[in-house]
């Protein structure tokens, strides 16, 4: 049996009470923490031994209502699931506790979720099914199409990828991480006839999956092995496979990756960028940074274009591997 | 005298157009060092995770040819950007962990000759040196110490995350939450790692052009970070993140409302300084913001 030890950690804690605070503000409270201790633990005698006005949500205390979601030095967790121990091991005895957002914090570590909710529910998430209104037999799903819902269907609703985002934070429209893998879960889903519907939705400018910055917090912070960018990344292909692709700067940035690489191999940087964007707007977009690359020498001329050895062989490739067309 | 180390080089896209002073500095370090690359001359583009949109099939068969040239070699392959290196490992972890998949992608590959079999390991070259070279080897190499710069690590995502994945690729494991290979290797060169929000955070490179003003916004966030850090420079190992932070700080200061910009390095760059190369050998006159410090 492992013996049980015990240190003094810090705790910053974020309080704010929108009804009576201007600003936010950090408590510093020390405690001695255990090894057997989790974050919701610490939630808890917060509340119970320091201040009993301290306010956080939880219920199931066993990672599975994904209310307890919070972050500690920026890094999200389920505060029933998360050990004090790994934390104190990767950060030190000095810890933060701050909500999910601080810019809708309600009170201390309660956020409003409201956006989270609406985006959630702006994807369809649920089964759009044209069947039979008197079906002679059951709708049956195999244990090989239940797995190509990849473990989407594992999310919790916590928030965590949602609010660990870094475009959540920027663009208002942008669906998110776990709308976008819950539009998965039911594009994947055998019995929904919604799939074209829901591409739509998700395939919007600004709104949909191009804004994704491919920076895989969303993967990194899932408590529940969700794996959103991989979902990201499926529904883009569905929007391809599906023929709902729209001819725009996004899509022909996709795209043109192929040509490149069909032409060269490598990648031409310069006509990528032309091609995503038409010359023109090119030109305005980007002409500025554009002349400042060349002038040090960071542009190369079409003529001067590196190519891959054995190019015949890549040709070849995209020839017999290509899955789609656009 | 130890075994030579000798890798299979991916130099990617952008280091042979974009950013040669990477490709340039990434060749006098390995000469400092007596490190062995051999450039992968056959590789494509790894698809940066854009072709991977598209077609993803396609992708994993373009990325196994490129690891099939470093396994015919008989050698580790070693990346210089961080992009390269999540789709290539990524690749190798996919085919490594499904037959069905492996036999699809080497039918098409059987096409033109080649096999992937998943005998190379796949590194970055930051990792390669911390791992196989050693931080105390490189200490010891040290001329001059970079002990008068405060110097901000930014680590890049697609080094990091999925850390599940990265850390399969490298011995020592870093945490997305707190990495610290990068503040490692600036503290073996003698400079003074500065500690800041935004080193483990996105730069925005990849929505670039489709997503302008969120990436503008990441990128001041960042060059904001290690300004307010007192940081003198920032280093970075991906070419696309220096891309972002180096060009685009016109872009970048108008979204985020200040004036942000400094001099920004490639990880080999920063080697390359501490080892006491020259200037122009690791192309630091091919910067936007400009080099002022040397």
């Amino acid at each position: 049996m492992t013996t049980i030890t015990t240190q003094t950690i810090t705790f910053n804690v974020f309080r704010f009470n929108s009804e009576t605070d201007y600003l936010p503000y950090y408590k510093k409270v020390e405690m001695e923490v255990t090894s057997e201790e989790v974050v919701l633990d610490i939630l808890n005698r917060i509340k119970w031994e320091v201040d009993g006005s301290f306010s956080y949500r939880r219920s199931c205390r066993h990672g599975i209502c994904g209310a307890c979601a919070i972050k500690v030095n920026g890094k999200g967790v389920l505060a029933c699931k998360e050990r004090m121990n790994d934390l104190i091991e990767l950060f030190g005895t000095e810890l933060t506790l701050e909500p999910l957002s601080i810019k809708r914090a309600v009170k201390d570590m309660i956020i409003d979720k409201e956006d989270f909710w609406v985006k959630h529910e702006a994807i369809e998430p649920y089964l759009i099914s044209h069947i039979e209104e008197h079906p002679e037999m059951e709708c049956a799903v195999t244990p090989a199409q239940a797995e190509a819902l990849l473990d989407s269907d594992y999310c919790i609703q916590c928030g965590l990828c949602h609010y660990s985002c870094p475009v959540i934070e920027i663009n208002d429209d942008f669906i998110g991480p776990a709308a976008f893998a819950k539009a998965y879960r039911f594009n994947a889903d055998v019995r929904d006839d919604g799939i074209d519907e829901r591409l739509d939705i998700i395939n919007a400018p600004s709104a949909g999956v191009w804004d994704c910055v491919k920076c895989f917090e969303c993967a990194e912070v899932c408590p529940k092995e969700v794996n959103p960018i991989e979902k990201i990344t499926k529904l883009h292909n569905q929007i391809f496979e599906h023929g709902r692709a729209i001819n725009n700067v996004a899509t022909r940035h996709a795209v043109g990756f192929a040509h490149s690489i069909k032409k060269h191999g490598l990648l031409d940087e310069a006509e990528l960028v032309r091609y995503s964007e038409g010359t023109l707007p090119m030109l305005m977009k980007h002409g500025k940074v554009g002349f400042k690359m060349f002038k040090v020498g960071k542009v190369v001329m079409p003529w001067n274009m590196p190519k891959s050895d054995k190019l015949d062989e890549v040709k070849a490739l995209i020839k017999s591997s290509s899955t789609v067309k656009f | 005298m130890e075994k030579k180390l000798t890798y299979a080089l991916f130099t990617g896209c952008t280091a042979k157009e974009s950013t040669p002073e990477q490709l340039m500095s990434t060749y006098a370090v390995a000469k400092k060092l007596g490190i062995e690359l051999v450039e992968l001359s056959e590789a494509t583009c790894c698809g940066a995770s854009h072709l991977q949109d598209y077609d993803d099939f396609l992708s994993l068969v373009l990325n196994a040819r490129n690891i099939c040239y470093a396994e015919s070699r008989g050698m580790t392959m070693v990346t210089i950007c961080n992009t390269c290196q999540l789709n290539t490992a990524m690749t190798k972890h996919r085919l490594d962990s499904d037959p069905e998949l492996k036999a699809r992608v080497n039918e098409k590959l059987a096409e033109v000759g080649l096999e992937y079999k998943g005998t190379s390991k796949i590194t970055h070259f930051l990792y390669a040196l911390i791992d196989d070279f050693g931080l105390e080897t490189i200490k010891e190499k040290v001329v001059t110490p970079l002990s008068q710069f405060n110097i901000a690590p930014f680590y890049g995502c697609h080094n990091i995350r999925p850390s599940e994945l990265q850390n399969e690729t490298h011995d020592s494991a870093e945490n997305a939450y707190n990495p610290n290979s990068l503040d490692e290797l600036i503290i073996a060169l003698g400079g003074v790692n500065v500690d800041y929000e935004e080193k483990n955070k996105c730069c925005g490179f990849h929505a670039e052009l489709q997503a302008p003003h969120t990436a503008a916004v990441l990128t001041g966030k960042a060059l904001m970070g290690a300004m307010d850090a007192n940081a003198d420079w920032m280093v970075t190992p991906c070419p696309l993140c220096h891309l972002k932070l180096d060009t685009q700080y016109e872009h970048a200061s108008h979204a985020v409302g200040r004036d942000v910009k400094m001099p920004v390095l490639h990880m080999q760059q920063m080697v390359g300084l501490a080892l006491g190369c020259a200037p122009s050998e690791l192309g630091l006159q091919h910067h936007v913001s400009k080099v002022n410090f040397v």
